[in-house]
């Protein structure tokens, strides 16, 4: 049950809808519906904020409306040979500036520079009280005041509707090449993932993929194209396997499937998992127990996050998965799960709570924008 | 507070950590008063040494139960007066709390305490390959708890960030004495990211206890170009080049002719003295793809027409670079009894544009300013040269500094790219930040602190300044622990 759908074209307006509502939810795209239904709740349409307000190739910053297409700023970034190397979800299926900050999630890219928050400068955003408020600078470094645009990453729109954000951008490597290696053990791959991670070769991603015959490792190389199969031979000696290499088209389609989710059936719940390479064992178990040790997933960026495909005919058990995965000190996020599938969000283990009750009281005292 | 209460307070702390760890009275805490910052100075109620993270929570809570304000301190190096005491409160000393709990090799990740040297965790790591990389000119005394609160950075971070780009994981003493745990030890977090608003807030937030670092492999190689132009201007429009090349080096630096002749005559660098401007840059990473980059990079800075070009032959010469530039600071401090380093940061294309500028203002107000950058990011450092001795001339000296940092806001930049806000530029803060803007910070604080115990009188326009006192180098400096590089 959603209340009024507002479809504001300006940060004044998005004031203006805030302070009129008493819960109010803001939408991007609406890629992410476990993310924006709420119930009872205002709809904040964001679809008309729509365009990339300032582009400075020379600065290594894009500005751009909180509704823009993620596709449509990309675009613009690679005819200057540019990239958001934190590597945005869904951006095909019509993620948004605003709801990729919102929902602070990143692709296995994120691993060679960092993740969205790293390359998010300044923000504007609506409060609860509905007030407009700005933080951080449209310039590559700042240390002034709060760093209120870390604090909007992964806010999921309960602290503020984000208007305009500013991001760090950096050039895109001049080619790219993927090395596979299929059907590794767990522990085999985690492993050779650390050898390869260990700095003789940069890598751009490194994702293990759960797959019937075991674990997929693909790893992605990039930079300039004069140097690149020396480096791809370096790393497949690192390897010390059978490797097939993946180059042009094969290498794009790869990675661009892996950000969309095509790889999880269209009606899973995608769920993302903070990690490492020392809790992708408790995430195995917690599996395991739960009887879901075929479902699709994904440990990527390194083995930094987890993608997991939770199957349709399972969402009730999220439940109970929300219980074990607090039991191993494991959190996740519904990225993309029915609206009434789970209560909250975020599921799983919480930190830093009551830091975040204060934050909350002080930019949304009347709760307009409901409690994560 | 009446005279029985803060008899009663200090009584307290003292049955909570020995007579020998509370610091009382003029002689024992006069190297406590100020920070690198020395024209302002503070003396507090007391200083207190703390040994464990434990006792940090519990004088925490003790000042909060009188209502005592009180901040923490690594080295006092702090170049914005953020670790100048609050006049009455408690200074919490947390360089005995200096301990590496962990380097996991695997997970490349440090768990350290606060009041470990940010240099100390490179040395940890090193073993493994690993290394941290926010690098402080300060790092060989400046504290991972400092670092945090600023949120430093250092001339090697254009391609992986400042410190809040490094930080995953905090275990956290709120004002009022709760104890917190923020992030975890992965890359990657869900929910509103509190680490990241917890680094940089200049000590308002309370008390970082323990801190997990991400650490990253060691480059294996290094390209590292010296270029010299006779003007400064060119040596900005190189750096430009260099950028639009699609080229990301792991450092871009100028300085302008006054740092140079100092630098040269501090270490010998080898820089050629009459450089207008002299520019470095470096490449790091994997061999093949160095030398791969490094051809294009020669090509593009060739076409910028230096008059001179030096490559670093071998990890000696590399060395050699580095040091003329790291000591640029206290060099410059050689031809002057007194200095300010300013920090501020412009869109890298107004470079240009700022350095004419401020080379006018300097002319302006007849004090001489030099310059040494970090010209990849726009971060600039005039040093404002001065005599505190003569009249009137610190007050000069802070108009101009003033004046810089206006010019800053103007041309669409930072009033601080590293130093923090600090006690220095609180009245700037209104100047590049909106009523609404300063208003959802302050809100912040207040619901997080109410009493605004923590580092009080910090960062916001509002808070009352103290006189300026003072000149002369740092405490530490005197006692040659530390120079101003
Ligand atoms: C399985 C699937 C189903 C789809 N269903 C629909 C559909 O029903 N309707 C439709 O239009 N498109 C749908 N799409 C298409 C596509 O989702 C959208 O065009 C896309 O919505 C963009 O959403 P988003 O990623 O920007 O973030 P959203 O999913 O809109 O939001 C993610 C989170 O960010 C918050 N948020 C978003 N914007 C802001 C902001 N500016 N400030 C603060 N917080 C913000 C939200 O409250 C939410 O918490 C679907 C796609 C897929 C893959
Ligand atoms: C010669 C010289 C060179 C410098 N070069 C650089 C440079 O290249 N880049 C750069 O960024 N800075 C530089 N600085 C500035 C300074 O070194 C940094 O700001 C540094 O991070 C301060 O560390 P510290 O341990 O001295 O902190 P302090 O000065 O003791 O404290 C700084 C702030 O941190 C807070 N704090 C300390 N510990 C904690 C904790 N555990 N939890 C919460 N808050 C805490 C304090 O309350 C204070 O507000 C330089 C300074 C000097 C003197």
């Amino acid at each position: 049950m959603t209340g009024v759908v507002h479809r504001p074209a300006s940060a004044a307006e998005v004031a203006e809808a805030v302070r009129g509502a008493q819960l109010v939810v803001p939408r991007g795209g609406g890629t992410k519906p476990s993310l924006w239904s709420v119930d009872g709740a205002d709809l904040l349409d964001l679809s008309a904020l729509d365009g990339i307000t300032e582009y400075l190739p020379s600065e290594y910053t894009v500005t751009a409306l909180a509704g823009t297409p993620l596709a449509d700023v990309e675009a613009r970034l690679a005819a200057e040979g540019q990239y958001l190397p934190f590597d945005p979800l869904l951006v095909e299926a019509g993620s948004t500036v605003g709801g990729a900050v919102a929902a602070g999630a990143n692709g296995p890219g994120r691993l060679r520079y960092g993740g969205l928050r790293d390359f998010l400068l300044a923000v504007t955003f609506v409060d609860g009280r509905g007030e407009i408020v700005r933080g951080g600078a449209k310039v590559v470094k700042n240390a002034a005041g709060f760093d209120l645009p870390k604090l909007m990453v992964g806010s999921l729109g309960r602290l503020g509707v984000l208007t305009e954000c500013t991001f760090k951008v950096f050039p895109h490597p001049e080619s790219c090449a993927t090395l596979r290696i299929p059907g590794m053990a767990l522990d085999e791959a985690i492993e050779a993932a650390g050898r390869v991670g260990a700095g003789a070769v940069e890598i751009e991603c490194l994702d293990l993929v759960h797959g019937l015959a075991g674990w997929d490792q693909e790893i992605r190389i990039g930079g300039r194209s004069f140097a690149l199969d020396a480096r791809l031979k370096r790393a497949a000696d690192l390897l010390d396997t059978d490797v097939t290499t993946l180059s042009g088209d094969a290498d794009a389609s790869l990675w661009r499937t892996r950000r969309e989710f095509g790889w999880a059936s269209p009606d899973a719940s995608v769920l993302k998992l903070p990690l490492t390479p020392a809790t992708a064992g408790a995430l195995e178990q917690v599996l395991a127990d739960l009887d879901a040790s075929q479902v699709a997933r994904v440990f990527s960026a390194g083995i930094q996050q987890a993608f997991v495909a939770w199957p349709a005919e399972r969402v009730a058990d999220l439940t109970v998965l929300d219980r074990a995965l607090t039991q191993s000190k494991l959190t996740a996020l519904a990225l993309r799960a029915p609206a009434d599938a789970a209560s909250q969000p975020i599921l799983g283990y919480r930190t830093g709570g009551e830091l975040l009750r204060r934050v909350e009281q002080a930019l949304d005292p009347a709760g307009r924008f409901g409690r994560l | 507070m009446t005279t029985t209460d803060a008899a009663e307070f200090l009584d307290a702390l003292t049955r909570r950590l020995g007579p020998d760890r509370v610091l009382t009275g003029a002689a024992p805490m006069a190297a406590y008063e100020s920070d690198a910052l020395t024209a302002f100075r503070a003396r507090p109620r007391a200083v207190v040494l703390v040994d464990s993270a434990k006792e940090v929570v519990d004088v925490v809570r003790l000042c909060a139960a009188a209502n005592v304000p009180f901040l923490a301190r690594g080295s006092g190096t702090s170049l914005s007066g953020g670790s100048l005491p609050v006049h009455d409160g408690v200074v919490i000393a947390m360089n005995r709390l200096n301990r590496i709990l962990e380097v996991d090799p695997v997970r490349r990740t440090a768990v350290v305490e606060p009041g470990v040297v940010n240099l100390a965790v490179s040395d940890a790591a090193a073993p493994y390959g690993l290394y941290y990389s926010p690098d402080p000119s300060s790092q060989s005394v400046c504290t991972i708890g400092g670092n945090l609160a600023f949120n430093s950075g250092g001339a090697h971070c254009l391609k992986y960030g400042m410190t809040s780009n490094h930080v995953l994981g905090l275990e956290v003493v709120l004002p009022d004495g709760e104890v917190i745990e923020l992030g975890g030890d992965s890359l990657e977090g869900v929910g509103p990211d509190l680490v990241g608003l917890f680094v940089g807030s200049e000590g308002l937030f309370g008390i970082a206890t323990k801190i997990t670092l991400r650490l990253l492999p060691k480059p294996e190689t290094y390209f590292t170009l010296l270029a010299a132009y006779d003007s400064l201007a060119a040596a900005g429009e190189a750096v430009a080049a260099v950028v639009a090349s699609g080229l990301l080096p792991g450092a871009m630096e100028i300085m302008d002719n006054l740092a140079i002749e100092a630098a040269e005559a501090a270490v010998g660098a080898g820089y050629p003295l009459d450089a207008e401007g002299l520019l470095i840059v470096e490449l790091e990473g994997e061999k093949q793809q160095v030398a791969a980059e490094s051809e294009l990079l020669l090509e593009v800075v060739r076409r910028s027409k230096p008059y001179l070009e030096h490559i670093a032959s071998d990890p000696d010469d590399r060395m050699r670079i580095w040091k003329g530039r790291k000591s640029a600071f206290s060099a410059v401090g050689r031809l002057s009894p007194d200095y300010i380093v300013q920090d501020g940061v412009v869109p890298r294309s107004r470079l240009g544009e700022a350095l004419t500028k401020i080379q006018h203002l300097g002319e302006e107000h007849g004090i001489r300013v030099a310059n040494v950058f970090h010209a990849g990011d726009g971060n600039l450092h005039p040093l404002i040269l001065f005599d505190g001795r003569v009249e009137g001339e610190l007050e000069r000296a802070e108009e101009l500094a003033g004046e810089i940092l206006r010019l800053c806001i103007d041309l669409g930049g930072s009033i601080t790219g590293e130093h923090g806000v600090g006690m220095e530029k609180r009245q700037y803060l209104g100047e590049m930040f909106g009523d609404a803007d300063l208003d959802a910070m302050r809100r912040i604080r207040l619901a997080i602190d109410p009493g605004e115990l923590a580092n009080r009188g910090k960062m916001f326009p509002d808070a009352e300044a103290p006189a300026l006192l003072s000149h002369g180098p740092h405490p530490l400096e005197v006692a040659g622990v530390i120079s101003r590089e």
